[in-house]
């Protein structure tokens, strides 16, 4: 009797073979002929610029932009199985929610107030 | 979907003390973002002097029930607030309360300890223009109030799942304080990216302890994860792991022997106010939450765990004690020595006995007050530029040299919290010292009282020396000097009042500690 396990373990066994050894074997075998384009950065379809004086820094704003990102994504990721159980959930759920939708708006005033809305 | 669904009862003025701090945080977001500039740094502290003042009263009003009931369970069995909950909650409150007053102090140079604009990159032109315009970090006050919030809670959770989410609650602002330092803003930052990196994976660690254990006992709860340790069969490999894991989370947080690495780095690169909250505050509450976890989960798997145990407990003083001896900047002296005294303070939490409970509820108050006041010192010592200006803190120890003939009373003061860190007789420190290493005796763990009492031995070397550098020793004369001049700043009150408290802590609870123990030998009894 085979313990059930086993072709779980064959399985992921394969798996690391393949990954690992295709590696291997396209670094043993595999042509090497370095030219310049193969030596640069890769960026997507654009010309690879040098970094920028002081560390390539970029505006602060896509931070922002990501932040508020966040405060509406965890929003929806409680706002969801919260609407599927609704009836369910009842008062206690609403005014949870409720709780919970005050909360996240306060760091979204705080960042409407201090200016994180503005592009310019 | 057929209903499973009941909505919890919730017994709000059990909470009282973690709803007012939480509440004077997110006051606080919006005092960020509608109070005018000019009274903002004002009403931010009225406010969190008086939410931590009132959560600490909080705390008292609720003291009475728990001794009668002996703790009960809120939110479902999501907070336990039994006794060593409610000492810890009121340990963090009050120490709260007094490393506020360090952190608000501007001193007489009109400058508080935090960078005008935090978000400028260090030396540009832009943090110049921030600094002569006067900006002022003021979030800093809610920062503090979400990270005691956490604090409070993480000593209280009844399940895995709130003890993390409490974890992470009180880590992310420390992490994001620690990187706010006005000088030496290399090094605050990174002592920030240091501690971040490193305490989200502790964290990562303590979470697949929560995944293991619940795969162990089906249960995040502790008191079915306890019950599960003598019931369950045949899944004794993934308790142990999952147990090990938590531990790992925990001992990091309380900078112990081999997690300890982050503590010298971040108590130097951090603003030294908030260094010293995080050397009172975070200690007591994650060792409040790692005596629930030790006292509550592992009892039944002692004989298991118990040499890996004893072996952090031996190296943490070792290490701490020995690297301390080396060290020449006073912050990283005092990060050792706080590792030093974690160590210290394990004695008791691995003697699992109800005197072991006792004696870490009394050290984190008598070691947390005399770390906010020795902290609160080290912002005054100042270097003077050659123009005149202050500059930010002398920490090398040369510069510290006839302190005590310029500043008598500071150096006193200074001198009254080593000699408390080094365990003398009529200071909080040896009572501390005391009840831990007897605690550590009853419950078997003799060895560990002698190593204890050998590493005081040692330390006693390096809190002396600095006494002796600041007494005994002659000033070297203005052309010998190697560094900058150096001069003691005038506080704007604040800091002279904390620093005042936590040494009055510090004769009190040497000279009379009964009754504060007597109180914590009612407490220390946790509810499954």
């Amino acid at each position: 009797m085979t313990n059930p396990y086993v072709p779980i373990l064959v399985m992921m066994g394969v798996a690391g073979v393949m990954a690992l050894g295709g590696v291997a074997a396209s670094a043993i075998i595999g042509p090497k002929r370095y030219n310049r384009a193969k030596l640069e950065a890769y960026e997507c379809g654009i010309q690879p610029t040098p970094h920028a004086v002081g560390g390539g820094r970029f505006p602060i704003k896509y931070y922002l932009v990501a932040m508020t990102f966040i405060i509406f994504d965890i929003e929806v990721v409680f706002l969801y199985p919260w609407a599927v159980n609704f009836t369910e959930l009842a008062m206690f759920g609403l005014v949870a929610m409720m709780g919970f939708l005050f909360l996240i708006t306060v760091p979204f005033v705080y960042e409407w107030r201090r200016g994180g809305f503005e592009w310019e | 979907m057929t209903g499973g669904f009941t909505a919890p009862q919730i017994d709000w003025a059990q909470l009282a003390p973690i709803i007012i701090v939480l509440g004077a945080g997110v006051v606080g977001v919006l005092v960020e973002a509608f109070v005018p500039r000019g009274v903002r740094r004002n009403v931010q502290l009225a406010l969190t002097l008086l939410a931590s003042a009132g959560a600490l009263i909080a705390v008292a009003a609720l003291w009475s029930g728990v001794r009668e009931t002996g703790g009960t369970s809120v939110v479902g069995g999501s907070i336990l607030l039994d006794g060593p909950a409610l000492v810890i909650q009121g340990v963090v409150a009050a120490l709260t309360l007094i490393a506020l007053l360090v952190v608000a102090d501007r001193t007489e140079t009109g400058e508080s300890a935090f960078a005008p604009a935090a978000a400028a990159v260090p030396g540009s032109d832009y943090e110049q223009l921030a600094r002569r315009a006067g900006l002022e970090q003021t979030e800093v006050f809610p920062l503090i109030m979400f990270a005691a919030g956490g604090m409070m809670i993480f000593p209280a959770a009844g399940d895995l799942l709130t003890m993390f989410v409490a974890l992470e609650v009180l880590s992310l602002p420390l992490y994001l304080l620690s990187g706010l330092a006005r000088r030496r803003r290399l090094l605050s930052q990174e002592a920030a990216m240091k501690y971040f990196l490193l305490g989200a994976f502790a964290s990562a660690f303590f979470l697949f302890g929560v995944g293991l254990l619940y795969g162990f006992a089906g249960s995040v709860r502790l008191d079915a994860i306890a019950e599960a340790t003598t019931t369950v069969v045949g899944l004794d490999p993934l308790m142990l792991a999952g147990v090990a894991m938590l531990l790992v989370g925990l001992l990091f947080k309380i900078g112990a022997v081999p997690f300890h690495s982050w503590t010298p780095d971040v108590y130097q690169g951090a603003p030294t106010p908030i260094t010293g909250f995080m050397a009172a505050c975070t200690k007591a509450a994650a060792f409040g939450a790692l005596l629930r976890v030790v006292y509550v989960v592992v009892p039944s798997i002692v004989w298991d765990l118990r040499p890996a145990l004893w072996a952090v407990v031996i190296l943490t003083m070792a290490v701490g004690t020995l690297v301390a001896l080396v060290q020449t900047d006073v912050k990283r002296i005092l990060a050792y020595s706080a590792i030093a005294h974690t160590g210290f303070i394990l004695t008791g939490v691995v003697a699992l006995t109800s005197s072991g409970i006792t004696s870490v509820l009394f050290y984190v108050l008598a070691y947390g007050a005399a770390s906010i006041g020795i902290f609160a010192i080290v912002t005054l010592v100042r270097e003077v530029g050659p123009d005149g200006v202050v500059l930010g803190e002398a920490t090398h120890l040369s510069q510290w040299t006839g302190l005590g003939r310029s500043n008598p009373w500071l150096a006193v003061t200074f001198s009254l919290f080593l000699l408390s860190f080094a365990g003398i007789p009529l200071t909080a420190g040896f009572i501390a010292k005391f009840t831990a290493f007897s605690a550590a005796v009853e419950g078997g763990a003799t060895p560990l009282a002698i190593a204890g009492a050998v590493a005081s031995a040692i330390a006693v070397f390096f809190y002396v020396r600095i006494i002796v550098l600041m007494f005994f020793t002659d000033a070297p004369r203005a052309g010998d000097r190697t560094g900058a001049e150096v001069t003691v700043v005038k506080s704007e009150g604040l800091t002279t009042v904390a620093i005042a408290l936590t040494a009055l802590l510090t004769v009190l609870l040497g000279v009379f500690p009964s009754p504060v123990l007597d109180l914590m030998a009612q407490a220390a009894k946790f509810i499954p």
